[in-house]
This record gives structure tokens, sequence and C-alpha cells, in this order.
């Protein structure tokens, strides 16, 4: 792995994180409204796949969205300035957290709905088989996700018609406040790829180069015409289902033994300074990069103005002529 | 001018739409092979290839939110839902995806597809494949809506829909497509949000659509130049949105309003138009309006049943006799 390459998903990662735990506090101050559903301690899935794609290839993402959007190369500034219900926002202050979304870079919308895009991904993946410009998806969503029926029918879809898209599981152990086992039926889901006749891999999610080597092989496959692929990247959710879950369904124990083993930042870190790959100076000025320019984003949102009322009544349709 | 059915009129809406924009496809269950349930289709894929007209696996799901995905990837898809009834299947597609996707996302997308959607009653399909659901997509905003009853706004209608960039859901009776009428010759297009105002009438308006519309017709017809001559009839074409002015219009010259739909009454379009109508024109009204539209129960399948639950052509003669002889 080149350092150039390193050095990206770094700043992809702790850019993901920064900005998180940044949310996290703002939210709590009271600053930010809605739902939020943080992406913390699953990092390396969202840095190792989005590294694998063009700015014109699709992903479509979940209610738990703000990592795939950064990872896809979003601008933290407009991010922020949605979450925060400002104009100067991705959505103009209509969609928040669950509905973050950057067309601009393929990012086809964080969704609401547990599965939801799931079939938008393969839509996607169709569109670049019939008008051939060579694009392909990817569908971010959980395992909760898998156990909905958006799942069973896109998969079949992709694979009866080889769609150039590849499904991306984020197996964080917990459907909300159930656990993995009380609501999934298999040990690995991705076992469920053979139902599909398509290739299913698990990869250890926290290891951002495990997931990046058996990504490579999906993406490949799908830009060569070979049709989709089910990667099952097993992570952890280190927050909540969403900021303010009291979190009562799991010991404390449980969470801090991830955070101290698990951490992928961690994890990453300890490599590429063990393997002399990059070096602390290499990090830290990241860091302080990063740092500053989260808090940049939160200055940004917070001088931006809100939309007027009547902006409500924008945006439901264009006008004929438009497309 | 041309005498064909309603089935083939929306074919030519297809033939023209795909050979004019390579990016418009159509997929659904069992339309390339079989050409559609009833012959919507037919002859298509000779022309365009299996590619732009897909038969689809059974997966409601799949199809609407890949169709919604591939609009969003910069084609154009017209969607069959083989009978409305099985829209519930994609439900979420449509109410959280469809609906939303360009509004919740600050107008970043354009999200052109089209719908189709073969509804009402034909040939005793009992409850799962007579009804007739506008009403439910007439209240969610972020869709259009349209309900043609005749073969040349079948074809317009179709061709705007295709054209529009904003996602359309089209409603084709299923008794209807066996219909013939006249079509006109070369290229023409019917704007969705425009009624058509069939009949001038001095006393009365009757608003109707899809084959509703064709059995007001048929009623006019029985009842004889003096009753009909004074009846209004407008044809709403388009549901959402609504030419609420062509009604409102109507109604400040004859004073009277009915409404008739094959879709339940209750909480149904007639609902809607009946309230508009109140807010902004209640002044004018001389009789108390009427609402014809299904009874509240799911259509039943003997023959012997469903005129009981769908409104029947003496209903509408009632209901025009009674409004013209009718004062407050």
């Amino acid at each position: 792995m080149n350092k150039d390459t390193l050095l990206r998903w770094y700043r992809t990662m702790m850019r993901i994180r920064i900005f998180e735990e940044t949310v996290n506090e703002k939210f709590l101050a009271g600053e930010i409204p809605g739902f939020v559903h943080l992406y913390i301690g699953e990092e390396a899935v969202a840095t190792a796949v989005c590294s694998l794609l063009e700015e014109s290839d699709y992903i479509t993402s979940t209610h738990r969205g703000h990592g795939h959007t950064i990872a896809k190369g979003a601008d933290v500034k407009r991010m922020m300035a949605e979450l925060y219900g400002k104009r100067t926002g991705y959505c103009k202050g209509k969609g928040g957290s669950m509905h973050i979304a950057d067309f601009g870079v393929g990012m086809l919308g964080a969704n609401g709905v547990v599965g939801g895009g799931i079939n938008l991904a393969a839509g996607a993946a169709l569109a670049s088989q019939l008008l051939g410009n060579g694009r392909i998806a990817v569908s971010f969503f959980g395992d909760g996700a898998s156990n909905r029926g958006t799942f069973h029918e896109g998969l079949n879809l992709a694979s009866v018609w080889r769609l150039p898209v590849v499904f991306v599981c984020e197996n964080n152990q917990w459907s909300s406040t159930t656990p993995y086992r009380e609501s999934t039926s298999v040990e690995d889901i991705a076992v469920r790829a053979a139902a599909y006749s398509m290739p299913g891999a698990v990869a250890d999610g926290n290891d951002i180069f495990d997931v990046y080597e058996k990504a490579a092989q999906m993406t490949q496959r799908a830009r060569e015409g070979g049709g989709p692929s089910l990667l099952e990247a097993k992570t952890y959710r280190i927050k909540g289902h969403f900021v303010g879950d009291p979190e009562k369904y799991r010991k404390r124990e449980e969470v801090m033994e991830q955070l101290d083993r698990n951490d992928p930042i961690k994890r990453f870190v300890e490599r590429v300074l063990e393997e002399g790959l990059l070096t602390s100076e290499d990090l830290t000025r990241i860091d302080h990069e990063t740092l500053e320019e989260v808090s940049s984003a939160v200055a940004f949102a917070k001088e931006s103005p809100f939309p007027e009322p009547t902006e409500a009544y924008e945006d439901l349709f264009v006008e004929a002529g438009a497309q | 001018m041309r005498n064909i059915t309603f089935a083939e009129a929306t074919l030519e809406a297809m033939r023209e739409e795909m050979a004019r924009d390579a990016r418009v496809f159509v997929m659904g269950e069992d339309i390339a092979r079989q050409g559609g349930i009833f012959g919507q289709f037919k002859g298509l894929p000779d022309a365009f290839g299996l590619e732009r007209v897909r038969d689809t696996p059974i997966s409601e799901t799949a199809i609407v939110g890949a169709g919604i995905g591939a609009a969003l990837g910069g084609t154009v898809p017209v969607i069959d839902m083989h009978f409305a009834d099985f829209i519930g299947v994609a439900m979420d597609e449509i109410l959280n995806q469809m609906a939303k996707i360009r509004y919740m996302f600050g107008g970043q997308a354009n999200l052109p597809l089209v719908l189709r959607a073969p509804d009402g009653v034909t040939r005793s399909g009992a409850a799962q494949h007579s009804q007739s659901l506008e009403a439910l997509f007439m209240h969610i905003p972020g869709l259009k809506v349209v309900a043609p009853s005749n073969p040349k706004d079948a074809k317009g209608l179709l061709k705007a829909a295709i054209r529009d960039p904003n996602p359309v859901i089209y409603f084709e009776h299923k008794d209807l497509f066996r219909q013939r009428g006249e079509v006109p010759d070369g290229e023409y297009v019917t704007p969705i949000g425009e009624a058509s105002v069939v009949q001038e009438g001095g006393r009365l308006t009757v608003v109707s659509y899809s084959r509703m519309m064709t059995q007001v017709q048929a009623v006019c017809k029985q009842l004889g130049d003096e009753i009909a001559g004074q009846v209004e009839l407008i044809d709403l074409r388009s549901i959402v949105p609504m030419d609420t002015e062509t009604i409102l219009a109507s109604v400040r010259k004859t004073h009277r309003l009915l409404i008739v739909h094959e879709a339940v009454k209750r909480g149904g379009v007639g609902a809607e138009i009946a309230a508009v109508v109140a807010e902004r024109t209640i002044e004018y009204l001389d009789a108390p309006i009427v609402r014809i539209g299904a009874k509240p129960f799911p259509v039943p399948f003997s023959p012997a049943l469903e005129p009981a639950v769908i409104p029947q052509e003496r209903e509408i003669v009632e209901a025009i006799r009674g409004l013209l002889g009718a004062r407050i």
C-alpha cells in the first residue's frame, strides 16, 4: 500500500471520527436538532470501500450515514450546516442527519428507512449498465437491513441482471437495541450471498487493510461486468443507536473492551507505526488539520442563515423541461 | 384521426418516447415476452430490445426501488406494476423514497420516472385485482397522479408523464384497454394538470375521470339531449396537480356539482374536490354537492355482488335527475 493511500485513509478516518465526536458534543449541547446516529468505530469500512471508488461511482447509505458521506468526498462544512438545519447545508435544511446527501460526488443519500438504499443502488447500477458509462454502485447497509425484504429482492435482481453493484453489510452487532444473534438466522451474513449466486466474504471491518483487500476484488468484479457481490464487514457500534440512547441493553464493559482492543483507527495507527509505513509526525499533522477543518465547519454552520419559512415550499417538483 | 384502442394508444406513446429519448426504458412483470396482460407492451422488444424492455422477477419492491435508483443514475424508467393492487408491495419505495427524494435532498436530483398502474374493476377480479387507489397517492406530497379516460388522453398523458422530470403515477383502467377512440395523427402531448371540458352545459357540473367518465357519458346519451344539454362534463385527467380552477369556474356557472369516481367514496378524490368547492365558492351552490363512489367494502367477486359496491349507471342517472330538479 503506498504512502499516499495510507495518508488518505488516515485523514478520512480521522475526519469521520472528529466530525462524529463534534456532532455528539453539539447535539448534547442542544445545537443540533433531530435524530443523530454516529458512525464511531466503523470508520474503516466506509474509508476502505470508498477509496476504491471514483467520484462518478454511486453509493447509497443508511441512517448512520455521515461516515459514508465523508468517505465519498463530501465537504464537511456543508454537511455540518445541514445537520444544523441551515440553508447552506447540502439539502438546504430539508434533510438533516438522516438524509444527508451529496449527489455531486455520487452520494445518493442517507436513508431513514432501514434497507431503503439497497434497491436504489441496484437501480443506479442498472442505469450505468444501460448507459454503458462504466460506473459502479455500492450500497452500505447494516446487519438489521439484511433481514428486510429489500435485501432479498435487491440481491436477487442484481444477480439475475449481473448489475455492477457491491453490497456492503456493516455488521455492527446491534439492530438498534436488539443483538445480532437474536435477530438474524445466520452466524455470517456473507453466507446469504450463496442464495443469490454471488461471491460473499467476511472482512474484519475494523481492519482497514482487510476491508480494502476484500472489497477490491468485489469492485473489480463489478467493473469488469462480473456482477454483484456481498461483503460483510464485522464491526462494532461504539456509540448508542442514537445520540442520547441510554444503552440499557448492553454492558459498558463490552463497549470499553471494543474501544480498547478493536478501535479501527487505533489498530491502523499501531500497524503503520510498527511497520514504519507512516511517522507519528505524519499522523499528528493530519490530526491538527482535521480538528481545524471540523471546527471551521462548525463555525460555518453556526454563522450560516436558517432558511426562510417560504423555502419549505421549494424543491418538491422541478418544472417540466428541466431534465 | 385514427380509431384505435386505449392499449394501442399507450403503446404508441411508448414507441414514440423510446424512439425520441434513448434513456427511456420500461420494466415490469411479463411485459417483454407476454407483451403485458392487456397487450399494452406488445412488439416493444422487437423495436427496442430486451435491455430496454425488461421482464423482471416478481419483486415489486426491487422493481420500484431500482427504478428510482435508475432515474437517479440518468435514465428515464417506466415501471409497470402489473396490477395497481400490487403497489402495496412497493409502498415504502413510493411513500418514503420516490415521493421524498427530490425534496428531502434539497432538490439535488430529479426523479423522472413513470409508474404505470392498471386499476379498477374488470371481469370479476375480486378484492386484490380490482382496486382504484388514486386517493392514497393524492395524499402523499411529491407525486403526480394522472388517470386518463380515453385513448387520446391515454397517449398524450403517457407521453407527458415520460417527459416530466418528476415521478408520475399513471393509473390506467383495466376495463378501458380495449375501448376504442379517436386519436390524432402526429405528435401531441396532453399537459399534466389540465382538466378537459368534454361537454358544455349550463345547469350541472359533473366531474369524473377514468372509466367512470365513460359511464357518465353513456348516461348522458341515455338521458337524451334535453337533460344532457344542461350538463357540463369535466374529465379531470390529472388528480395531482388538480385543475381546480376549471372546476370552480364551471360550478360558478352551473351552481350544482356531481362528482363520480369508481374508487371508494370515503376519503376519495371526490371528497377533496367537494372540500375545495365548499371552501372557495360555496356561495354559488344552489344544491348540496353530490358524490358517487364505491361503498367502503373490498370489491367482492361474484357478478351478483360487485355491482352492489361499485357505482352503477342507475346511481348516476338518479343523481343527475335529482340535482337538476333540486333547489336548496
